[in-house]
C-alpha cells in the first residue's frame, strides 16, 4: 500500500497494524490458565506443564490460582453436580476476555460416566472454546488445543470482549452459546426446554437380560 | 458499576469483636488442597481450631456403575478411581473376581502384575512428592519428579496403550503379554532410579526450611492411627509395622525380599521418610520380578472367562465362539460376596464385591485409602497453623477421585 | 427374619486369609446369641449378628484377646434387591493388626425398618463410613454424632445405591 510504503521509508521504527491484529496478538501469546483440575485430566494437565511437554513455551506460563487474574479457564476432569455452580461462580469471576477449554471426554460430553452424578458436558454450565476428546488426552493434545485457540483468539474483533457488568454476567445462563457481540445474549431469559428423563439408559435397559 | 451485590437471604451479618473465631472456606478450587476439597477452617487469628472437610465435588457414582456393567467392562472404570495408582485398582478389583471365580494365575503373569504395580507405587509416590513439595514450596522438586515420572509412563504406555489409564489388568491375567525390549528399557530406567531418589533427598531432607515445615507437625499417635482406620504410610509413619504385602499376601508377594520402613514420631516428616524409603523398596521388588521374568502364557486357563488369543480366534471355531459369548454375553459368577484387600500405594485398598450369580455384579465396593486418611485429618490439625494444614493434606496424599468414587 | 440355628458348613478353601473357626467356635461358646449365621466361604468368614447385639459384639471382639480386632476396615452397605426380604444387609469388615486375621460382620435389615446402632463407639473411624452408607442407602444410624450426607449433595432427594434409583438419576442438571 501506499501509505506504508511513505511510511515505511520516512519513519522505519513505525510498525503499522490493524488494532485488532495487535491486542489479539498479545491476548494470544499469554494466555494464563485459572487452575481447574478436578480429575484425571489435571494430572496429564500437570504433565503438560512439566519439562517434557512445556506448555510455558506457548504462552501459558503460570496457573493463577485466583480466576480475577486468570484468562482461560482448562476445565480438566469430570464435574459433578455438586461442583457445577462453584465451576459456574469460578467462570463468572473471571474478567473479559475470558475462554474456555473442556479437556477431556468428561467435561465434553461426560465422558465414560453416563448415571446421576455426572454433568453430561460442562457446556450446560459455561459456554467452550475448544473441546479435547480423550481420557485423558495427552499432553500433546492439551498443547494443540492451545494453539487452537490461539489462532481463534487471533480471528476475534475486541468489540466482541468487552467486559460486562456483573448482573448481566450472573444472569447470562444460556448454555451452550459464546457470549459475542454487544451483549445482546446476556439480557434474554429463554432456557431451552430439558428434555425428560424417559429414556432409560442403554445399561438399564440390558439389564434384564 | 451499578448497585452493589446483594447478599443471599441465607448468610446472615454477624456484628462481633475482633477476638472470635472466623469461619474459613478453604474451597474446592484451590491449589494446594490436592483435587477439589473443601475444608471448613475454624480459626482463632492464625491457629485452627476445627477442621471440617466436605468431600463429594468429585462424586462419580462409580459404585453404581459397576451394577451395570459386565465384570470385565468394569476394569476400565477403575482406572478413573485413584487416579495416580491405576494399575493397584485395576489389580484389586481383578483379584476380587478372580477370587469369586477360583481362577488360577500363571506365574509369569504374576510376575508382571507385582513388576507394574511396583513401578506404579514409584510412580505415585512422585507425584506424591512433587506436589507436597511444591506447596511446601521447594518447585524445584516438582519438575524432577514429573521428569522420572514420565520415564515410568512410557513403560507403562509401551506395555497397555494408556498412560494414566492403563487398564492392563484382566479377570486371569493380563490384556497381553509385554512387548518386544520391555525388559531393556524398564532396567535402563531401574538401574537411574536409586540416583534420582537420592537427588531429592539431597534437595529436601536436609534442608532446614523443609525440616522446619514438617517436623513436629500433624502429629498422631499409633493408638488414635489404629482407631481411626489409617493404613499404608500414613500408619507406619506412626511406628505400627503393618503392610498388606506382608500381612495377608498376594500375588507372590510373600516371595519377594523387601523391608517394610517404619517411622516412630508419626508427624509430617515421617510420612514423608517412610515413603522415601517405600520408593527404594518398590525399586528393589522391582528389580527382582524383573530378573525372574520367565517365558510362559500371561493368562488362566479358563476359556470360559479369558478371551482367546487373536490369532487362535481367526483360526479355530471354539475361540471364536468363546470370543463372542464372553464379549457380548459375559461371564456368570458364582454367587457369593468377597473382600480382598491390597496394599496400594496410600495404604489398603479392599475391594467388596458381591454377586448373585449373573454377569455383572450385584454390588462393588471400594474401600478407598485416603477416605479414611482424610476422616483422621481434623485430629491431625488441630492446634497447627493455617499454613500447616497444607502440609498435613500433603502428607496424608489425598487423591479426590477415591475419596468421592 | 434370620434363622437362630448355627450352621458351621464345611471351611471351602484356605488361602492366606485363613478362616478363623476356632475363632468363631469359642465365641459360639461365649455368647451363641449373638451368632444367628456362619457362613464360610472363598476363603473368609462372615457372622450374621442380629441387630441388637451388634455393638456388644463389636466390642467384646476389640478386645478378646483372641480375637483383637481393633481395626476397622470398611462398613459397606449392600441392597439385595426390591423385591427381596429382608431388603438391606451392613457388613462390618474388621482387622487385627496383630494377628493378621479378618472377620466379615453382616447386620440385615427389612426395608421398613432401616435402624442400625452405630459403632463409633467402638472405632472411630466409623464415623465416615457409616456416613456413607447412609448418603448412598438410607440406612440410619442410631448414637451417630453427625449423621448427614457426605457424599452427594446436601439437598439431594433419594438414596443413589438403592436398586430402584435409577441410573442416569431423574433429571439433567439444568444451572437453575
Amino acid at each position: 500500500m501506499g501509505l506504508e510504503n511513505i511510511i515505511a521509508e520516512a519513519l522505519p521504527e513505525v510498525l503499522t497494524t490493524r488494532l485488532d491484529s495487535l491486542i489479539n496478538w498479545a491476548r494470544k501469546s499469554s494466555l494464563w490458565p485459572a487452575t481447574f483440575g478436578l480429575a484425571c485430566c489435571a494430572i496429564e494437565m500437570m504433565n503438560a506443564t512439566t519439562s517434557r511437554n512445556d506448555l510455558a513455551r506457548f504462552g501459558a506460563e503460570v496457573f493463577r490460582a485466583s480466576p480475577r487474574q486468570a484468562d482461560v479457564m482448562i476445565v480438566s476432569g469430570r464435574v459433578s453436580r455438586k461442583m457445577a455452580p462453584v465451576l459456574r461462580r469460578i467462570y463468572d469471576q473471571m474478567p473479559e476476555p475470558k475462554w474456555v477449554i473442556s479437556m477431556g471426554a468428561c467435561a465434553t460430553s461426560g465422558g465414560v460416566f453416563d448415571n446421576y452424578a455426572i454433568v453430561q458436558g460442562v457446556d450446560k454450565i459455561v459456554p467452550v472454546d475448544v473441546y479435547i476428546p480423550g481420557c485423558p488426552p495427552r499432553p500433546e493434545m492439551l498443547i494443540h488445543a492451545v494453539m487452537m485457540l490461539q489462532d481463534k483468539v487471533m480471528k476475534e474483533s475486541v468489540r466482541d470482549r468487552r467486559d460486562i457488568p456483573e448482573e448481566e454476567a450472573r444472569e447470562a445462563v444460556v448454555p451452550g452459546t459464546l457470549p459475542v457481540t454487544d451483549g445482546s445474549t446476556a439480557r434474554q431469559n429463554t432456557l431451552p426446554e430439558s428434555r425428560p428423563y424417559t429414556i432409560a439408559s442403554r445399561h438399564e435397559r440390558r439389564r434384564s437380560s | 458499576m451499578s448497585s452493589a451485590p446483594t447478599i443471599p437471604p441465607q448468610f446472615e451479618i454477624v456484628d462481633q469483636p475482633l477476638d472470635t473465631q472466623m469461619t474459613i472456606s478453604m474451597g474446592p478450587q484451590h491449589p494446594s488442597t490436592h483435587g477439589v476439597l473443601r475444608l471448613e477452617l475454624v480459626l482463632d487469628g492464625e491457629m485452627v481450631v476445627k477442621v471440617t472437610p466436605d468431600i463429594g465435588y468429585l462424586h462419580t457414582g462409580m459404585e453404581k456403575l459397576f451394577e451395570y456393567k459386565k465384570y470385565q467392562q468394569g476394569i476400565v472404570i477403575t482406572d478413573r478411581m485413584d487416579y495416580l495408582n491405576p494399575l493397584g485398582n485395576n489389580l484389586a478389583y481383578v483379584m476380587a473376581a478372580e477370587k469369586l471365580l477360583g481362577l488360577e494365575i500363571p506365574t509369569r503373569a504374576q510376575t508382571i502384575r507385582v513388576l507394574m504395580c511396583e513401578l506404579q507405587r514409584i510412580g505415585s509416590h512422585l507425584v506424591w512428592l512433587g506436589t507436597h513439595a511444591l506447596d511446601i514450596g521447594a518447585m524445584t522438586v516438582f519438575f524432577y519428579c514429573f521428569r522420572e515420572r514420565e520415564k515410568i509412563l512410557n513403560l507403562i504406555e509401551a506395555a497397555s496403550g494408556g498412560r494414566m489409564t492403563p487398564s492392563y489388568f484382566r479377570i486371569g491375567g493380563l490384556m497381553m503379554d509385554l512387548p518386544a525390549g520391555f525388559e531393556h528399557r524398564c532396567k535402563q530406567f531401574l538401574d537411574d532410579f536409586p540416583k534420582a531418589v537420592d537427588e531429592f533427598h539431597t534437595l529436601l531432607s536436609g534442608n532446614r526450611i523443609f525440616q522446619r515445615r514438617t517436623q513436629g507437625i500433624g502429629k498422631i499417635s499409633a493408638e488414635d492411627a489404629i482407631d481411626w482406620g489409617l493404613s499404608g504410610p500414613c500408619l507406619r509413619g506412626s511406628g505400627i509395622n503393618l503392610d498388606i504385602r506382608r500381612a495377608n499376601p498376594y500375588s507372590g508377594y510373600e516371595t519377594y525380599d523387601f523391608e517394610v520402613p517404619v517411622e516412630t514420631d508419626g508427624d509430617v516428616w515421617s510420612r514423608y521418610m517412610v515413603r522415601m524409603r517405600e520408593m527404594k523398596e518398590s525399586h528393589k521388588i522391582a528389580t527382582q520380578a524383573l530378573a525372574r521374568l520367565q517365558p510362559g502364557p500371561v493368562k488362566a486357563d479358563a476359556p470360559k472367562v479369558v478371551l482367546p488369543d487373536r490369532e487362535a480366534m481367526k483360526t479355530h471355531m471354539d475361540a471364536l465362539i468363546h470370543h463372542f459369548l464372553i464379549v457380548a454375553e459375559g461371564f456368570d459368577v458364582p454367587a457369593g460376596e468377597v473382600y480382598h484387600p491390597i496394599e496400594a500405594s496410600k495404604g489398603e485398598l479392599g475391594v467388596y464385591m458381591k454377586s448373585d450369580g449373573g454377569p455383572k455384579p450385584s454390588r462393588v465396593h471400594f474401600r478407598g485409602p485416603s477416605f479414611v486418611n482424610l476422616s483422621a485429618l481434623p485430629m491431625m490439625s488441630e492446634g497447627e497453623m493455617v499454613a500447616d494444614i497444607v502440609a498435613i493434606i500433603g502428607s496424608l496424599d489425598v487423591v479426590l477421585g477415591e475419596i468421592d468414587r | 427374619m434370620t434363622p437362630e440355628n448355627i450352621e458351621p458348613s464345611p471351611e471351602q478353601s484356605l488361602s492366606s486369609e485363613t478362616t478363623p473357626s476356632p475363632l468363631v467356635a469359642a465365641l459360639q461358646r461365649e455368647h451363641p446369641e449373638w451368632i444367628a449365621e456362619v457362613i464360610y466361604a472363598f476363603g473368609e468368614t462372615t457372622i450374621v449378628v442380629p441387630r441388637e447385639h451388634l455393638v456388644a459384639t463389636c466390642s467384646f471382639l476389640k478386645t478378646w484377646p483372641e480375637g483383637q480386632f481393633n481395626f476397622l476396615a470398611d462398613i459397606c452397605g449392600a441392597d439385595r434387591g426390591v423385591e427381596e426380604e429382608p431388603r438391606f444387609e451392613v457388613n462390618y469388615h474388621l482387622f487385627s493388626t496383630t494377628k493378621y486375621h479378618r472377620i466379615r460382620l453382616k447386620v440385615v435389615l427389612n426395608e421398613e425398618d432401616t435402624h442400625v446402632p452405630s459403632v463409633t463407639g467402638v472405632w472411630r473411624t466409623a464415623n465416615w463410613h457409616e456416613r456413607e452408607t447412609f448418603d448412598l442407602f438410607g440406612v440410619i444410624f442410631d448414637g451417630h454424632p453427625d449423621l448427614r450426607r457426605i457424599l452427594l449433595p446436601d439437598d439431594w432427594q433419594g438414596y443413589a445405591l438403592r436398586k430402584d434409583f435409577p441410573l442416569r438419576g431423574y433429571e439433567p442438571y439444568s444451572l437453575k
